[in-house]
């Protein structure tokens, strides 16, 4: 018998209870941002003169990496809040961030080998702290989604997946130091990238590229959230109706 | 203070589960033994000094996942973990006795690959010692806290290495330098700092790994 007010009810987290930014509205702000930002990186931004036209790669490539780590974060954050309030949608949160951290660091990683193989003319570069940093994550990041597969759902399942999330903050600067000592140690540093010079077009385009990438991660994390939380609403309301 | 007695009732558990049934030091012996030989033929003819300290610490990794892969095997076997997380202690002293226990593993496996690296390839000097015990330190912590993890999944023992090893890099990375730097300082200090980060974390989090 199924009644509003059973206890079976009562758990269905309510789709759309925090959703304070209507989805089009969102995407549509990426749809607009990430074209803008196109625009600017190919037609706006001036042309650098060491690197010529390969080097608007630079744009999409640090954006993407600020919007990974801040992905990161996120999990991190909403697994604080699942350790601290228990709430499963915090743990759905968590890992949904994870997931799109992931996404946005494998872009990463092939955005950040394609400017080496143009740039020094290799595919891999040992000697960039970024695409190392983010290989290790990568690995953190894709044994977060084994741990996660081979636990049942349940509290447990959140509990794990919720420290392994806090490790990974831990993780991020712990190894960024690292492998900055390990240069010293393995090979020195062989290429000094020239600070991009931020001023007048560059910094603006650079700005759209990372509002753009930040608003599309989101769009997307809303995107999944929705579909995830739907999709235990469905399985929910079947056990109910079963 | 009785938190370091029960710490110390949970560790002497271990020791002495070890010492009657010898399951976990005799096969972590032998197996860096192995290694040391693999290592000879996989190297070229007197490979140098760089070359097989490297690989020195790939030996001390591995032996380690071996014994941490054991680590929580009986309480997984005869079902002592709802005992122990059932009596009346604080969960971190469960985490922290493991740890302990399995150093003890781990110290005890490297005080004979020690020499048997220095016979079969080089001397060892200080510095590396010291990185030894540190880097020891932080595998057993983080490599405990992830055993314990890892026991309580379907995969098991295929998952701790994944687990473990991304968190082991900035460990090889300290220990590596120490051992080849000239000035070591730099890199033991870096290891403290990595002991003292995660051994804190794993302290604090163990609480909700072994909850139900």
């Amino acid at each position: 018998m199924w009644s509003p007010s059973s206890p079976a009810a009562a758990t269905i987290p309510d789709v759309g209870r925090t959703a304070r930014i209507p989805l089009p509205a969102l995407a549509a702000a990426s749809l607009v941002l990430v074209t803008t930002a196109l625009v600017l990186v190919f037609f706006v931004a001036p042309t650098d003169a060491n690197q010529g036209f390969s080097q608007r790669i630079f744009y999409f490539h640090v954006s993407i990496a600020i919007t990974a780590y801040a992905c990161f974060a996120g999990a991190a954050w909403k697994a604080f809040r699942y350790l601290s309030k228990r709430d499963p949608r915090a743990d759905l949160e968590s890992y949904v961030c994870v997931h799109q951290g992931v996404i946005f660091g494998t872009l990463v990683l092939l955005t950040g080998s394609i400017w080496a193989k143009i740039s020094w003319g290799r595919w891999w570069l040992w000697s960039s702290d970024q695409l190392v940093l983010f290989l290790v994550l990568f690995l953190f990041y894709c044994a977060y989604f084994m741990l996660r597969f081979s636990l049942d759902p349940g509290p447990q399942r959140a509990n794990l997946s919720a420290v392994y999330a806090l490790f990974g903050v831990v993780l991020i600067p712990v190894s960024f130091a690292a492998i900055r000592l390990a240069k010293d140690i393995i090979h020195p540093v062989v290429f000094t990238l020239h600070g991009p010079n931020f001023g007048g077009w560059i910094l603006v385009t650079y700005c759209v590229a990372q509002v753009a990438m930040l608003i599309l991660a989101y769009t997307l994390y809303r995107v999944e959230l929705a579909g995830k939380l739907l999709d235990g609403r469905l399985r929910e309301l079947s056990e109910v109706l079963a | 203070m009785s938190y370091f007695r029960d710490v110390g009732a949970l560790a002497r558990k271990d020791l002495l589960l070890e010492l009657r049934a010898r399951d976990t030091l005799p096969a972590m012996l032998l197996f860096v033994a192995s290694v040391f030989v693999v290592f000879h033929f996989a190297l070229p003819a007197s490979p140098s000094r760089l070359a097989t300290i490297g690989l020195l610490w790939v030996a001390i990794l591995f032996t380690a996942l071996l014994g941490l892969g054991r680590a929580f095997v009986p309480e997984r076997e005869q079902r002592t973990m709802d005992g122990l997380v059932l009596t009346p202690c604080d969960r971190s002293a469960i985490w922290l006795a493991k740890s302990l226990a399995t150093l003890a593993f781990l110290a005890a496996a490297e005080v004979v690959a020690l020499p048997l690296y220095a016979v079969f390839f080089h001397p060892i000097g200080g510095a590396t010692v010291a990185a030894v015990v540190l880097a020891d330190i932080g595998i057993c912590a983080v490599g405990t806290f992830l055993g314990a993890m890892a026991v309580a999944t379907r995969a098991r023992d295929l998952l701790l290495p994944l687990l473990f090893l991304p968190l082991a890099i900035p460990i090889v990375v300290g220990a590596v330098g120490a051992s080849v730097a000239a000035s070591p300082a730099r890199y033991l200090g870096f290891l403290v700092l990595y002991d003292a980060l995660f051994a804190v974390v794993c302290w604090a989090s163990f609480e909700y790994v072994v909850a139900e």
